[in-house]
């Protein structure tokens, strides 16, 4: 198998990938969408178009030629958007709903926690928190966390 | 076009022409990169401005600009396009949602010329959710479901009191007995019988007192307390029934379980024993306390010594023993968790012979709470044993301090033994008391979880003004209905309407927001946007429950209860006489074979109605649908899960059904849409095509297609159905 991509991308004037493949037909509106955003965000990333069938795979991001995995790099990081936290700075109270202000890697920001439930563990070491309005925090590494923030977050867990 | 204002403050007010009016603001919590930044944006009669924070960019008003958003997994987009190009995108997560909508509505408004609105910030124009009353101590909050029983209560702590008082007594009897009987007898004086007897008199009729205020004492309290548990109970349960179906799509039934059952027990006993005893305790240190000063001031010093250690030593323990508390309830949780999850999936359990795989998982989260446990007890083993040794040490330096004084002459020996009697029992208290922070800590830790479930506001809420219908006649109108589910758009606006009477068919691959048009029109999710109206009332405007007795819904899997098949029958109108029971199984087709079941009607029917076929679940369920006779029919793929031939028989009875009443139904397979008066074909949420059988195929749209695919193939999805099926590109690791 070659490791040179049987289709090409670009981007409209609007922004949007336009994806032409190797028979030659042409999809506007494309989306790079990873399968395991979580578990492992480098392998299996499907361009879908805009009813979300899918038109192309790609096993191995690394596998694709530099201007497209930028292409589609790009893409993803403009729309993904799950900021991971690494530290919890304060909590109002540690009975449900809490106003969390966490810091992660997309700055400081508060959000509400709706419920113990919102909190969950995708495996031992990392968590899903969802915030009153669904959006997604992830925290990745349990232990990595410094001891105030553990001590915090234990009572929710 | 574009051009920047020498404006260098980030994020300032922006700087306007001379005759420029501010028509509206709005800020934003992301900058293009997707960090955490704020972002503004003004609207003028004249131009629109964005500032990134590094500056303020404007772009004049022109009739082909238009302003877009979209949302995709918690990040919503706006976009300012004109004809051909996008010329800028600006970021938000979706709290700022609400006040965009407002914002491109004000846009949408200067477009197209209206005159100049009042300057309003649209950061504030659309209110903030306020924050519920937070916090506050769990366990005080159990006073609403006390407050009816504050009589009983009053009663309660009176004969507490008293019955502590009497207790108290007999220790202060041996103090004279001591002085001026035992001691002068040793000193050679005659014993003095009569003196002994009033004594000893008084010895039993304390204790005899003692024993029958204690009596009353416990058995009131623990009455109102069951009594409290019973409320506490049933208002959770209740409270819990009236929540939305978005609730419990979101909790594990073992969890909920756990809460109402067990947890409110918890509770229970907690204010009829551990808080009994606390109250008498604290009681009685008081009472004692007040003795023992009277009596001699300085032992009584002494004796209390210990008292702010152990309070100390409490108060120390207290933080770790109500975290460790809680976590072991959620442990807990996840124990029946496990067992919620597996005996109902039994059947795959068994299937894919992975009884070991969930015998493990059992195992694992029973280690996970016996460690839990561990580690608690590591600490709450020791609090106990130190408080005894605190008090045997207490009693040493009594006995120390008493020993010194009698032999000074300061106290007689009948006042050490008062003292010794009454502090044998105080410290036993306190060693009781010490008890009460983990049963505190227990219970309050219960409270939360219950007023967890408590304080949750339905999100399909009462009116509390509800429109009464006189009479319904079965209209529906869905006017620009929009749905969004967590961060998913579900539908968006879909507008319709639905004479009386009419039959409607929902066709569409599944995914497409079929089930959710039919959770909309039950109301078990309200509307995101746009509204929906019953003979033109908004349903928002009617009671829940009065609205939904109109409804007669009929799903894909039919749930029976256990009980009777008359029971199930009646589900939906208990007070059915056996007549209307039985004619409206024979309208279902369903009465010759609940005839030929050994017991007719009065036959029992498991959780899941095990030993019937799923043909006549779902006839006792269309049975169940007919008896209340309801204006509206919502049949969720009433016949999607049995053959052909029970189709056969179901159709049937669902003609029955159908008669006279506005219906919509939901089916997979065509054939069983050709009564309906229209097809509506939906895709991605949307509407997509509306007509009759004949229209549709005339119109050889989506409907066509799906029509086609299924007369080759009889289960075919919309989804299978593409005019190219196009092979995939594979880019493979080299």
């Amino acid at each position: 198998m070659s490791s040179a991509a049987d289709f090409r991308l670009s981007r409209n004037a609007y922004g949007r990938l336009v994806l032409t493949t190797a028979d030659g037909s042409v999809h506007e509106n494309v989306s790079p969408v990873r399968a395991f955003p979580i578990a492992d965000p480098l392998q299996g990333i499907a361009l879908v178009d805009a009813e979300g069938h899918e038109l192309a795979w790609v096993a191995q991001l690394d596998s694709l030629p530099t201007d497209l995995r930028k292409m589609i790099e790009e893409d993803l990081s403009s729309r993904e958007f799950v900021p991971e936290i690494e530290a919890l700075l304060d909590v109002s109270s540690f009975t449900t709903p809490s106003d969390w202000q966490v810091r992660t890697d997309r700055g400081v920001t508060t959000f509400t926690l709706k419920s113990e439930d919102d909190i969950r563990r995708l495996s031992p070491t990392t968590l899903l928190i969802s915030d009153s309005h669904s959006l997604h925090y992830l925290l990745r590494d349990l232990p990595a966390l410094d001891k105030r923030s553990r001590k915090l977050l234990d009572r929710f867990l | 076009m574009v051009y920047r204002m020498n404006n260098n403050s980030s994020l300032s007010e922006p700087t306007l022409a001379p005759q420029e009016s501010l028509l509206a603001t709005l800020e934003l919590d992301l900058d293009a990169r997707l960090q955490f930044a704020p972002t503004r944006l003004a609207l003028t009669d004249q131009r629109l401005l964005a500032n990134l924070g590094e500056g303020w960019q404007a772009w004049p008003l022109s009739p082909e600009l238009a302003l877009h958003h979209d949302d995709h997994a918690g990040v919503g987009a706006l976009e300012l396009r004109d004809a051909a190009s996008r010329l800028a995108c600006w970021r938000y997560t979706l709290g700022c949602e609400p006040r965009v909508r407002a914002f491109a509505a004000r846009f949408d408004l200067a477009q197209t010329g209206t005159p100049a609105a009042p300057i309003e910030d649209i950061s504030t124009e659309v209110a903030e959710e306020t924050p519920e009353e937070r916090g506050g101590w769990a366990l005080l909050r159990l006073w609403r479901f006390a407050r009816p029983y504050r009589g009983q209560l009053l009663l309660g702590f009176l004969l507490t009191l008293a019955a502590t008082a009497a207790t108290l007594v007999p220790p202060y009897l041996t103090m004279p007995l001591m002085d001026k009987v035992l001691i002068p007898f040793q000193n050679g004086q005659p014993i003095d019988w009569l003196l002994v007897w009033t004594y000893l008199g008084g010895l039993l009729g304390a204790s005899l007192l003692a024993w029958v205020l204690g009596w009353l004492r416990t058995y009131i309290l623990a009455r109102v307390s069951e009594r409290i548990g019973r409320d506490l109970r049933t208002t959770t349960y209740k409270h819990l029934l009236g929540l939305s179906l978005e609730y419990f799509g979101g909790k594990r039934t073992g969890d909920l379980m756990a809460r109402i059952g067990s947890e409110t027990d918890r509770i229970n006993v907690f204010l009829s024993l551990d808080l009994l005893n606390f109250a008498t305790d604290v009681l009685m240190i008081v009472m004692t306390a007040v003795i023992l000063f009277s009596i001699n001031p300085w032992l009584a010093l002494i004796t209390l010594l210990p008292l702010p250690i152990i309070a100390w030593m409490i108060h120390l323990v207290r933080e770790k023993l109500r975290t460790g508390f809680e976590k072991i309830d959620r442990v807990w949780a996840e124990v029946t968790n496990v067992l919620a999850d597996t005996i109902p999936g039994i059947r795959v359990v068994k299937a894919f012979a992975q009884e070991r795989r969930e015998s493990e998982r059992f195992h694992a989260a029973n280690e996970h709470n016996l460690a839990m446990n561990d580690k608690l007890n590591k600490t709450w083993s020791l609090f106990a044993p130190s408080v005894t040794l605190l008090t045997e040490f207490g009693l040493l330096i009594v006995w120390a301090y008493g020993i010194w004084q009698i032999s000074k002459n300061e106290i007689t020996v009948g006042v050490l033994t008062a003292f010794l009697a009454y502090i044998g029992r105080f410290y036993t208290r306190l060693d009781s008391m010490s008890r009460i922070v983990s049963a505190t800590q227990r219970a309050a830790s219960s409270t939360k979880r219950i007023f967890d479930i408590l304080d949750h506001v339905s999100s399909v809420p009462e009116t509390p003004n509800p429109v009464t219908l006189k009479e319904v006649r079965g209209g529906i109108e869905l006017r620009h209905v929009g749905f969004r589910y967590g961060n998913r758009t579900v539908t968006r606006d879909v507008s319709l309407t639905i004479a009386p009477g009419e039959m409607i068919g929902l066709v569409g691959h599944s995914g497409s927001g079929k089930s959710t048009m039919v959770n909309l029109i039950c109301r078990f999710y309200d509307v995101s946007e746009g509204a929906l109206l019953l003979d033109g009332v908004d349903i928002r405007q009617l009671a829940v429950a009065d609205y939904r007795r109109h409804i007669g819904l009929v799903l894909q899997e039919p749930f029976l209860f256990f009980g009777t098949i008359a029971d199930n029958i009646a589900y939906g109108k208990p007070d059915a006489t056996r007549a209307e029971i039985i004619a409206a199984a024979r309208a279902a087709h369903a009465h010759e074979f609940i005839l030929r079941l050994p017991h007719g009607y009065d036959s029992l029917v498991g959780e899941r109605g095990q030993g019937l076929s799923g043909g006549e679940r779902q006839r006792i369920s269309i049975a169940r649908a007919l008896l209340i006779d309801p204006r509206i029919l919502i049949l969720d793929e009433a016949t999607s899960s049995v053959d052909t031939t029970t189709e056969r028989e179901i159709q049937a009875a669902l003609d029955n059904l159908v008669q006279g009443r506005t219906t919509i139904a939901i089916a997979h397979r065509l054939s069983t849409l050709r009564k309906a008066d229209r097809l509506v074909v939906m895709d991605k949420g949307e509407v997509v095509e509306v007509g009759n059988h004949d229209e549709l195929m005339a119109k050889e749209g989506a409907y066509y297609a799906l029509y086609q695919a299924q007369a080759r193939n009889v289960d075919t999805d919309l989804d299978d159905v593409r005019p190219n099926t196009r092979s995939i590109p594979h880019v493979q690791r080299s």
